[in-house]
């Protein structure tokens, strides 16, 4: 809260700057506002630039380093006995701490603890004052050093230019900086386990059951992280959705843009995209709560054993969500091919389905591969529907009546919860993590590529 | 010459030929036309089952059971000594003044499994509720008034019809339980209302006190951040790449980064935000800030895309329109091409937002799956959102929350709806043809 008061006291500053600014320009030229290099506007946001910028970045800057900054020095301020604790107990401490200086006590804290919780506060307090001092100055100096720079030669407008295109291009720069932080952060975590775990093991093992004993002497304590089974859960479960997604969403599209009149198409087009709109976690519900019980019953009347968290079920209902993917995409690709090529096929006699087999499905070929791909890598990092209505025991099998689990599964059942950040158990997350996107990478570069030479093609 | 002479000859058997081809192939048309009207028949069908079975099922939570009591709020219980104090008022014993009611309602019921039972109709939040009447209004004290209090969630179901008395299996309702509801019925002392509960409480662990606003309340925070983080980052990285960017290597890798980043793993951005936000710059687990940052990355290229497509449909003129009448590059720009392409990035703000609304994957992640009973009072605060509540009631085993989660998801389905119907009307409203 006191925060933003004062973030919002810096806006006010630099909106007080830019009004200062302005009429200080025309002032200089006593009106003739001819006679400024740039209109007075520019000299405002200049001066308003100024102001408010260099303050924000530091703010931010401050931040985000405060909360480690200060919890180091707290640290450091700890009588020595607390201090040689392992990591994990020195965490569990730090928690304290931050707990009661919040004013969360539970039970009977620790002197020790106290007086840490006030050092806490204390500095908290201290380095507010500091930043509220720090952030006021670089305001202020930043508004009367640019006040005395204005004068009509100066090309206030070239300088707020430039200053927006580099701001520009630092929000450009998101985009990359998103990408090194997954690589980085998924990289770092997964190394760390592949210490623990050979790389092998875990890539060629087919055994995959991440509990840690807790004693030395439990049975079956011996955690194990083969991968396998989870790729052929996940591999099974986006293929049963892949089987009732592309026909569907295949033949949809051929409809509709070969035959579908104009007004059928636009009411079901986005009829059809409103499968896509649902949040994944009412596929979830469904596939659970509907799906699921409805083919166990039916398995029970024709005497198969269906599972209650069957491979079908998730996949079935994965399908359906994916479906306008599918046909979106394709229809986009039909579009674009000629119409040249259908009018020569129909002008030689073929009918309306032998053009679309044998001229306009082969033309479109790759961009549809290129969008069963896309819908591919989208079954495969699903994570709502098989997390509710898949199962969570690894199994190799190939049976689809049985629960399997799939990567995203086992992400989030073992990051749920609390979680110490150094055990096998945790960092699997992260390598598994690793593999999800190393997937999905290698099939939506394929995919983009694909679709981007057909067009190329094409237009 | 030649040619044609043998062509003439031959197309007399080359008609027949087609023609006793015709009928199998007019066959096969009309049954591929046929596939694909089934196709689209089928995947509306789907959608109608969803809408359908979600509504029939959800339906039922905007009402709740409630049953009159009469009860006297005996000043020897709330405050024997008559000080009024807030203290004394607050921890009274509200509980024994229901459950005292109810000995009184059924003066047969002697035995003590029996009348555990019989406390058991009424929901444990009838005695908060008693609480609060007497701290609003203290004069309560010493009257009897008719109050009603919600059933416990078994009763509501039994009494929607969801689960049947003494049932093997369910068999969370007991006869004497039935009885005392059927006896409850005949005075009239038992009705559904409106379930004002359900949209004004935070989650519990009883069905019947359970509500969303907690949840709506966290939702929002986190849209809050989203918008006002990926509103302005994603509409300068569309304008930079489309109007100033020079075409080199490095615009190149931000383009594919984009489009990659559209279609990585949402679960994928969650795994960032808890290496990044919470264990790198310390940021509070479970908070409304980190899912906003989370979901900002997330949304960032599907605003980028659609802005870039809506900066693109502003034809050439109006750009050169400006920088001829002496504007510069970023004035044309500014002045002149943003403010045009506006409208298509609001709609493809919105549309990010609405998928940004319902993401529930990487929100798990970061901790916002925490069993949080108070209403988040900012975005530094312990909150949940809407998807993610769905979740934790479907996981919960009582009947009632399948109810409850299918009511939480029309209402997020109707918010969805909203941001959609506010994105077709910008569409059709500002949409320019050049």
């Amino acid at each position: 809260m006191k925060y933003s008061i004062l973030i919002f006291t810096v806006i006010i500053l630099s909106a007080v700057g830019f009004y200062a600014g302005r009429s200080r320009s025309s002032k200089t030229v006593n009106g003739e506002i001819r006679k400024l290099h740039s209109l007075p506007g520019y000299y405002g946001f200049y001066v308003a630039l100024w102001c408010g910028l260099p303050a924000l970045i530091v703010l931010g800057i401050w931040l985000a380093f405060q909360s480690s900054v200060v919890t180091s020095i707290v640290v450091s301020g700890l009588p020595p006995e607390i201090q040689s604790l392992s990591d994990e107990e020195m965490s569990l401490v730090i928690n304290d701490i931050v707990n009661l200086a919040h004013g969360i006590v539970v039970g009977r804290p620790d002197n020790v603890l106290l007086a840490a919780a006030e050092h806490y506060n204390r500095l908290l307090g201290t380095g507010f004052l500091a930043l509220v001092a720090v952030v006021m100055s670089i305001c202020i100096a930043g508004l009367g050093f640019s006040m005395r720079y204005i004068n009509p030669a100066m090309r206030a407008r070239i300088k707020v230019e430039q200053t927006v295109q580099v701001l520009m291009i630092l929000c450009s720069t998101v985009a990359i900086f998103t990408t090194i932080g997954i690589m980085l952060s998924v990289l770092f975590e997964s190394v760390r386990f592949f210490n623990q775990i050979p790389i092998t093991d875990f890539l060629f093992g087919v055994h995959w059951s991440p509990q840690i004993a807790i004693r030395e002497d439990q049975v079956g304590a011996s955690g194990s992280f083969g991968v396998i089974p989870l790729l052929t859960g996940t591999l099974m479960i986006s293929a049963i959705a892949m089987l009732v997604a592309v026909p569907i969403g295949l033949m949809s599209a051929i409809y509709m843009s070969e035959y579908a009149a104009e007004g059928f198409r636009t009411v079901v087009k986005p009829l059809l995209e409103v499968l896509a709109g649902i949040p994944t976690v009412v596929y979830g519900f469904f596939a659970a709560l509907i799906v699921a019980p409805f083919l166990r019953d039916l398995g029970s009347k024709i005497g198969l054993d269906v599972s209650s968290e069957s491979a079908l079920a998730a996949g079935l209902v994965m399908g359906i969500m994916i479906i306008p993917f599918v046909s979106s995409l394709s229809d986009d690709v039909i579009n674009a091919v000629p119409q040249s090529l259908r009018d020569a096929s129909l002008g030689i006699g073929a009918t309306q389905s032998e053009t679309i087999v044998h001229v306009v499905l082969p033309a479109a070929l790759p961009g549809i591969v290129g969008s069963i791909l896309l819908a591919v890598s989208r079954a495969i990092g699903e994570t709502m529907i098989v997390v509710m209505a898949a199962g969570l025991t690894a199994r190799l099998t190939a049976n689809p009546l049985e629960a399997v689990t799939t990567f995203t599964v086992q992400i989030v059942t073992l990051l749920i919860g609390d979680q110490e950040f150094d055990s096998p158990k945790t960092l699997a997350a992260f390598a598994l993590g690793l593999v999800l996107f190393i997937i999905t990478l290698c099939l939506n570069i394929i995919a983009l590529y694909a679709v981007r030479r057909y067009r190329e093609e094409y237009e | 010459m030649n040619n044609s002479g043998i062509r003439h000859d031959s197309s007399g058997t080359r008609l027949q030929l087609i023609k006793a081809g015709l009928k199998r192939r007019y066959a096969k048309e009309k049954i591929f036309k046929t596939l694909g009207i089934t196709a689209i028949v089928i995947a509306l069908m789907m959608l109608t089952v969803l809408f359908i079975t979600i509504t029939k099922n959800g339906y039922g939570a905007f009402q709740q059971t409630f049953i009159r009591l009469k009860i006297t709020f005996d000043a020897s219980v709330i405050d024997p000594e008559r000080t009024g104090d807030a203290d004394v008022l607050s921890q009274a014993d509200y509980g024994g003044l229901v459950k005292k009611t109810l000995r009184d309602m059924f003066p047969e019921v002697k035995k003590r499994r029996e009348k555990r039972d019989l406390y058991s109709i009424v929901s444990s939040g009838a005695a908060f509720q008693l609480r609060k009447m007497v701290m609003d209004d203290p004069g309560l004290i010493g009257t009897t008034q008719t109050v009603w209090v919600p059933a416990d969630d078994d009763i509501d179901m039994l009494i929607k019809g969801h689960i049947k008395a003494g049932e093997e299996g369910t068999g969370r309702i007991k006869a004497n339980e039935a009885a005392w509801v059927n006896t409850l019925i005949e005075n009239r002392a038992i009705e559904k209302r409106f379930n004002f509960a359900f949209f004004t409480g935070g989650d519990s662990r009883e069905p019947e006190l359970a509500g969303i606003w907690g949840a709506a309340v966290g939702s929002l925070y986190v849209m809050f951040v989203t918008l006002i983080l990926s509103f302005p980052l994603g509409v300068a990285t569309a304008v930079y790449l489309e109007e100033f960017a020079p075409k080199n290597i490095w615009t190149d890798i931000i383009e594919v980064n984009i489009n990659n980043l559209a279609a990585v793993p949402s679960i994928v951005f969650g795994l960032l935000g808890l290496a990044v936000f919470l264990n790198f710059f310390g940021l509070p687990r479970s908070a409304p800030i980190v899912g906003g940052l989370v979901l900002t990355l997330m949304t960032l290229p599907t605003i980028i895309i659609a802005s870039r497509v809506s900066l693109q449909s502003v034809p050439l003129s109006i750009r050169e329109g400006a920088l001829g009448v002496g504007a510069s590059k970023m004035q044309s720009v500014m002045h002149h091409v943003l403010p045009l392409a506006l409208p298509g990035m609001l709609t493809g703000t919105i549309i990010g937002m609405a998928r940004a609304l319902g993401e529930t994957a990487p929100l798990l992640m970061i901790g916002m799956v925490a069993f949080i009973v108070d209403i988040p009072a900012g975005i530094f605060d312990k909150a949940t959102v809407l998807p993610v509540q769905i979740y934790l009631w479907a996981d919960s085993p009582e009947r009632a929350f399948v109810e409850k989660t299918s009511a939480a998801i029309i209402v997020l389905l109707a918010f969805l709806l909203i941001m959609n119907a506010i994105a077709v009307v910008l569409r059709r409203k500002f949409e320019q043809r050049w």
